[in-house]
């Protein structure tokens, strides 16, 4: 098994949390994980990312072609990660915000509705476990109760009162994604290409 | 459910916890990107309520070199860390140190450069660690660590290289190990020496007080008399030789049949690791090595292959070619030696170095 993906967002959005709670899961499963960030200048409203690689052997390049999985919280990050799927990976994206959405037709791709349902539920915070709980539906590499104890090892302990939250947020994810419908190429009628009259 | 004792750490944080596990007495740093980690774990870890370390954010590197300077010629464990610009502040104490034959630890987190460059890894101080960067006649002995794991086995490495040699020691790494997680396995604590464990092992050369000894200790290299300097260069030079012969240190990926072999260290053999796997697959004969000490180098493996028949080598840096020198001096013209590398912080991916190789030594 390997599991090569990115997370791609705004900083503020959790996106680097996210990797970590999913390298700590997979550390509890017993699998290799690398976790790269980009670092630096990204701050709050600036972009960020992370690449986590999961693997059951031994991680070579903790830096890839294209990944397996590819998340998009934002519109930078659609134009920037699309075209790194590789052919049959899975796009999974958050519309809010997503004015281009993905065109490619070779892969698989899901959308989830995590930063409207947050601001529904007045769970603003929830909104990175909750993308968390619908990947891992499309890709169930590590348990439920793992992602749970790999959360644990991730927060300091001030913010484990907030465990079951995160908990429900994930489920959530989990119900809320959805397979994008296959789009089969439609022509436009022809008398938008002046055709016919 | 019961939680496995598993962690998963930066680079630069390792650096911090191997330290204090292996009994370092000294930290003196200022911070930089992207290594700023390695003094925030150890100021978060409080190391002086349990060790008795010192951990000091001194005014500035010129401060912090000099202030391992200090600590060194008393023969404690003493150790910095910087980023590149940092680096090159330190220079002139670097210089100083190994002149004074003082074992001591600096490690560099490579960024982007010249000049104050960018925030992003690269790998462009591989000369200025192996062939000077502060003046004479010195050599640091220069490790690469390629994994989180080896930046945190590395730190012990290079202290019981330091005091074996009486030489200080860089660690090389970069921006991508310092910042990337990995599973990390820590070693036991040991203890910090007491003075009096110090002044008895050092008694040859450390400046602890003269106390029952017959004669003062002197830590200098001030040499105004030529002959005398030039015995202090002699000695160097024997010394060097001496590393050379016993710590140059390597790892071969798949070099037994191979007909093309990539050199590459720390982050960037990682990849190179992944470019031998997928050239495999394609049915390139194509192996790595790795070399684990930068300098010494390990020339002679190189020289072996190039016997051997191997059709050519590809030095794989994040900078312009600077190990490549190293290389071709090894290999000597007996095969074919070219460089691939990016620059600026940007890194490369397994498809480009497999590309490069291509388009540039197998053709």
């Amino acid at each position: 098994m390997k599991e090569t993906m990115i997370i791609a967002g705004f900083g503020g959005q959790g996106v680097l949390s996210m990797g970590k709670i999913l390298a700590y899961s997979a550390i509890m499963q017993d699998f290799e994980v690398t976790w790269m960030p980009s670092y630096g200048p990204e701050m709050r409203g600036g972009t960020a990312n992370v690449t986590v690689i999961v693997s059951d052997k031994k991680i070579s390049s903790p830096i890839a072609n294209l990944y397996d999985t590819v998340i998009v919280l934002n519109q930078q990050s659609m134009d920037k990660f699309e075209s790194k799927v590789r052919p049959g990976g899975v796009l999974i994206y958050d519309t809010n915000g997503i004015i281009n959405p993905p065109t490619r037709t070779d892969i698989e791709i899901y959308t989830i509705d995590a930063a409207e349902e947050c601001a529904r539920m007045g769970q603003a915070k929830m909104f990175n476990t909750m993308i968390l709980g619908g990947y891992l539906k499309v890709k169930p590499i590590v348990k439920l109760e793992n992602v749970m104890a790999g959360l644990k090892k991730s927060l300091p302990e001030r913010a484990w009162r907030f465990l079951p939250q995160n908990e429900a947020a994930i489920l959530h994810g989990a119900e809320i994604i959805k397979r994008r419908q296959v789009t089969t190429t439609v022509f436009p009628p022809p008398m938008w290409l002046g055709l016919v009259e | 459910m019961a939680e496995k004792d598993v962690r998963l750490m930066k680079g630069n944080e390792v650096i911090a916890y191997a330290a204090v596990h292996c009994g370092c007495d000294g930290y003196f740093g200022y911070p930089i990107t992207p290594q700023s980690e390695v003094m925030e774990t150890l100021m978060e870890l409080r190391p002086w309520e349990s060790t008795g370390m010192v951990v000091l954010q001194a005014e500035s590197e010129i401060a912090s070199i000099n202030m391992v300077y200090g600590g060194a010629a008393t023969g404690k464990k003493i150790m910095t860390s910087s980023s590149s610009p940092g680096v090159s502040l330190m220079s002139e104490g670097l210089s100083y140190i190994a002149a004074c034959e003082l074992p001591c630890l600096v490690v560099n987190c490579q960024r982007g450069g010249p000049g104050l460059g960018t925030i992003q890894p690269s790998q462009g101080d591989y000369l200025q660690a192996c062939k000077g960067g502060g003046h004479g006649d010195y050599h640091l002995i220069v490790l690469a660590p390629s994994s989180v794991q080896e930046m945190y086995d590395f730190v012990g490495l290079s202290f019981d290289l330091a005091f074996k040699h009486r030489n200080p020691v860089m660690l090389l790494a970069d921006g991508a190990i310092g910042q990337m997680m990995e599973k990390v396995v820590f070693s036991e604590q040991q203890p910090r020496l007491t003075d009096e464990q110090v002044a008895e092992q050092q008694k040859a050369w450390a400046a602890t007080g003269k106390g029952q000894r017959a004669n003062s200790n002197v830590v200098t290299s001030l040499y105004l008399n030529p002959e005398q300097l030039e015995m202090l260069n002699n000695r160097l030079q024997e010394k060097y030789s001496r590393i050379k012969a016993e710590e140059t240190r390597y790892e071969e990926f798949m070099c037994d049949d191979a007909e093309y072999v990539l050199v590459a260290f720390g982050s960037s053999a990682r990849i190179c690791s992944a470019v031998v796997e997928q050239a495999r697959e394609e049915g390139i004969k194509l192996g790595l090595l790795r070399p684990i000490t930068l300098w010494p180098f390990p020339a002679k493996p190189l020289q072996d292959m190039a016997e051997r028949g191997v059709k050519g080598f590809m030095s794989v840096e994040m900078n312009a070619g600077q190990m490549v020198e190293d290389v071709r001096m090894a290999v000597e013209g007996k095969a074919a030696v070219e460089h691939y590398g990016r620059t600026g912080g940007v890194i490369f991916t397994p498809d480009e170095v497999l590309e490069a190789l291509k388009n540039n030594l197998i053709k």
